[in-house]
């Protein structure tokens, strides 16, 4: 007999996994699609002695997860397309101060306000540009329910286990689909929490690689003092423009994500053994994917999906392999080909890339998807 | 459930229910009837009067394409809802419509359609039109039979606000038994009304 099994929407899941991964404060402004996970928070973090606090704009509550994680807490925001564009600023300064935090953004069609209730995978190349400088990025695309409470959970562990901001392109199909899933048991989750100092106050640094590529991290209101700022800084925390200092500790936080792929990149391979065409999927189109695979397969056609759960940092290696195995690659997205552009490039003429590009708001359905696969065959 | 794969959608306007009939009659069957079930909402950025829509996927097994491909039940409080969401139907569904606020569906439609006065029914009955939607769902009980009666009234005590409890079983009742007085027709166009219950019998 199965024992967790309830009912939840997708938004509430956000809500109770990042509660679950210990997260006590929520710092947000209500934005369509995203606003159910306000609205969980603003139940739930009450009951566990968190806070939640509605700001006064978007960019007050980026502010607001940056300061509350300062002082030791975990923090989660929720937004959309357009308030993610206001928060990439106080995002950018989180990834150059190396505070970690989480970020859900239910993705909505764009630009500017767009189509505020509608489904779209807009925000691709938002999460890994949207900020302006050189930052390392993760990016989580759940497409099932389950997988919304697990990455959630992962999200906020590895913006501990790297002290940086994590980003979770949550689609709205997903974040408003409710039905009955089985939650994981609370006692066997893996929970990463973030390295404190060893040191006494005075000897401490808050950037002092001495330990590595991620630095302690102290709590403020604890008797450790450090400087926080988004200019460069050197391990003090006070800003320097000392070549050779910014160039390394650049270089770190980039290296923080990049020597650690092998722990953060995550996808699944479906039907892929003897496949020559194969669909190159994220998020709820990769259960339309899904669906269209299996009906392509009773025609006698080889295709298979390689479907990513974290889509940033991109499994390069595994895409590569991929363009000189494949005669085809098709990339089914709610957006006009920011990812398919991306594996174009992996492609280098190696293998047709495909996309199927919708933007009106309407999923992307299993007929379309298996349309151009019998095209390509 | 007969069937292993059955798909509803329950359309109407902001404000009049649409989501939590779609909670109601999904949960109902994942708790109550041991069925694989999800509910996906539709609406605009107008948060009352804007067209919603809720669509109800059922199955025997895991379902893996969330939103509907193939309508067996369609059913519309407002001509608004109707002409955005008519799409995708079998040719044999069923397709309810409540006359005060849909009065316009295309000629020679081959599904079957039931004309009921839900919203008629629950201002009378309940004493808020806000009661038309799980009418409805009481009516999906009755002619689908993929939920029992009791079942619904479950789920309705599971999810409705407190204190409406007592005029949302009624509704339910009142829905399942224009169902059945729907079931015993045998026009293409059935149009229902309270006169055809006997309310003594709820």
């Amino acid at each position: 007999m199965k024992k967790n099994i309830k009912f939840y929407s997708g938004a509430e899941l956000v809500a109770k996994a990042a509660i679950d991964a210990g997260c006590r404060f929520f710092g947000g402004y209500p934005i369509t699609p995203s606003s159910e996970i306000a609205e969980h928070m603003s139940k739930e973090l009450p009951k566990v002695g968190g806070t939640f606090i509605q700001m006064e704009d978007e960019i007050a509550a980026m502010g607001s997860i940056i300061g509350a994680s300062l002082a030791g807490v975990k923090s989660l925001t929720a937004t959309s397309g357009p308030g993610f564009s206001l928060k990439q600023e106080n995002l950018g300064y989180a990834y150059m101060a190396e505070v970690p935090c989480v970020i859900c953004n239910v993705m909505r069609g764009g630009p500017s306000t767009g189509l505020p209730t509608a489904l779209a995978q807009a925000d691709i190349m938002q999460a890994k540009w949207g900020t302006h400088g050189d930052h390392p990025v993760i990016a989580l695309t759940p497409a099932y329910l389950e997988e919304v409470y697990e990455l959630t959970i992962k999200a906020f562990n590895f913006s501990e286990m790297y002290r940086i901001p994590v980003i979770i392109l949550l689609d709205e199909l997903i974040a408003h689909l409710s039905t009955a899933i089985e939650l994981p048991d609370k006692d066997l989750l893996v929970i990463k929490n973030r390295k404190g100092p060893t040191v006494k106050p005075e000897k401490y640094f808050p950037y002092d690689t001495a330990y590595g590529d991620v630095p302690p991290m102290a709590d403020f209101f604890k008797g450790y003092r450090y400087h926080v700022t988004g200019l460069s800084h050197d391990k003090t925390g006070f800003p320097t423009t000392d070549p050779d200092l910014v160039q390394a500790d650049q270089e770190r936080h980039i290296r923080k994500v990049n020597a650690n792929k092998g722990k953060i990149i995550d996808f699944e391979y479906y039907k892929m053994r003897d496949a020559d065409i194969v669909i190159f999927a994220y998020g709820s189109t990769s259960r339309a994917a899904r669906v269209a695979i299996d009906k392509a397969r009773k025609l006698g056609i080889k295709v298979g999906m390689m479907r990513l759960r974290v889509i940033w940092p991109l499994p390069e290696a595994e895409i590569l392999k991929l363009c000189s195995k494949v005669k085809a690659i098709i990339v089914p997205e709610m957006n006009l080909g920011q990812l398919s552009n991306v594996i174009e490039k992996f492609a280098a003429d190696r293998t047709k890339i495909v996309g199927i590009n919708h933007v009106g708001g309407v999923p992307i359905h299993p007929s379309n998807i298996l349309d151009v696969i019998k095209e390509v065959k | 459930m007969k069937q292993n794969h059955y798909e509803a959608r329950f359309a109407g306007v902001g404000g009049q229910g649409v989501i939590l009939a779609g909670k109601i009659l999904a949960y109902g069957m994942v708790n109550y009837e041991e069925c694989q079930a999800l509910q996906t909402p539709t609406y605009t950025a107008q948060v009352r009067g804007g067209p919603t829509k809720v669509d109800v996927v059922i199955d025997k097994k895991h379902i893996e394409y969330p939103r509907t491909e193939n309508i067996d039940f369609f059913l519309s409080l407002h001509q608004k809802a109707f002409d955005l969401y008519f799409t995708d139907l079998k040719d044999d569904a069923i397709v309810v419509i409540d006359p005060n606020l849909t009065q316009h569906i295309p000629k020679d439609i081959p599904q079957q359609v039931f004309v009921v006065d839900l919203v008629e029914i629950a201002k009378k009955e309940m004493g808020n039109p806000l009661y038309a939607m799980v009418l409805a769902v009481g009516f999906f009980a009755g002619v689908t039979k993929l939920i029992k009666n009791k079942n619904v009234q479950k789920s309705v005590i599971d999810n409705a606000p407190k204190g409406t409890e007592v005029e949302n079983l009624k509704a339910v009742r009142i829905g399942f038994a224009l169902a059945k007085e729907a079931l015993k027709r045998k026009e293409d166009l059935v149009r229902l009304t309270l006169k055809d219950i006997d309310k003594n019998k709820l």
